[in-house]
């Protein structure tokens, strides 16, 4: 099984209320030294074969994300061999 | 002969009902449509109703846009077929890419009710003829992700073509860029309003009967046509 994760975050120049809302909330843990926190969504995807880059960059375009607002990225990730140690 | 407006259920949309209320009182015939069936029965508009399509998950309206339903409105609204997308309905037609832009969670993240006025800015699309250019009328608005966003490009796109259809006024509830409440793609057939027209038709559970004005246009529209 072959997974490949996908990061969505939203654009840069689109304003991120709730990593806005987090970020005022660190003064309160003690936090100070934060200067902006933004929040965006990881999805794996589980392939039955092998990890089709091509075939995630489709899913990711048409409907993980909204290119109007978010980008995303994409990177086939390692999981551990059948039986394997987890 | 009796217009047939058809109204769109997803799981999760909420407001079908009232909208078909709304049709239902001007005198048209509405027509329960149904997300997993292609078929729109030969309706002479389509609306898509407020609510939760599909729970919101992932964005608003992202999953809905793959129903069959959607295959079918996504084609007949190429065709001229007049199509009403309310809240979510909106979302669902930007999801679609029948409307440019995106909807997103409200600035101050606040889920926001209340009575609404709106201008009335453009007179020209399927489901706004009725009403006076400039018009100010009072709907409630309820949402927690009604915050239009578009690119520079697309919002002089928007405005150097008249296709900003109505502009919240005396207060932005969500942080809408150019206060922007409602918009309608280029040929006017298509229109996505956040607000709730289907919730003011009547005195009795309405802050007014403004929102009848948007049921009754397309009437008009449609009947000019045939």
């Amino acid at each position: 099984m072959a997974r490949v994760v996908v990061d969505v975050m939203l654009k840069p120049e689109i304003l991120d209320p709730q990593g806005q809302a987090v970020a005022n909330a660190l003064p309160r843990l003690g936090v100070a030294d934060v200067a902006s926190v933004r929040i965006g969504k990881r999805i794996e995807i589980e392939f039955d074969g092998a990890a089709d880059l091509d075939r995630a960059r489709e899913i990711a375009d048409k409907l993980l994300a909204n290119p109007v607002i978010e980008d995303f990225t994409l990177r086939v990730e390692e999981t551990p061999a059948e039986g394997g140690d987890q | 002969m009796t217009a047939r407006i058809g109204v769109v259920t997803f799981p999760g949309s909420l407001d079908d009902r009232d909208a078909a209320r709304a049709v239902h009182l001007t005198g048209a015939a509405p027509i329960s449509l149904w997300h997993a069936d292609a078929e729109l029965f030969g309706v002479d508009a389509v609306i898509l109703p407020g609510g939760f399509s599909y729970g919101d998950y992932l964005r608003a309206g992202a999953i809905a846009r793959f129903s069959a339903v959607m295959e079918s409105v996504i084609k007949a609204a190429g065709d001229g077929l007049p199509v009403l997308g309310i809240c979510n309905g909106f979302q669902v037609l930007c999801e679609a890419h029948l409307l440019p832009g995106a909807l997103t969670r409200n600035q101050h993240l606040h889920f926001r009710n209340r009575d609404q006025a709106l201008r009335v800015e453009s007179t020209t699309t399927a489901w706004t003829g009725g009403f006076q250019q400039g018009q100010e009328i009072l709907i409630p608005v309820k949402n927690g992700e009604g915050c239009y966003m578009a690119d520079e490009r697309t919002l002089d796109e928007l405005e150097g073509e008249g296709r900003v259809v109505a502009r919240y006024i005396r207060g932005n509830p969500n942080g809408s860029l150019h206060d922007i409440a409602a918009i309608t793609n280029a040929a006017g057939n298509v229109v996505g309003i956040m607000p709730h027209p289907e919730h003011a038709v009547e005195v009795l559970t309405g802050p007014s009967i403004d929102g009848l004005g948007i049921f009754t246009s397309v009437l008009a529209h449609l009947g000019a046509r045939v």
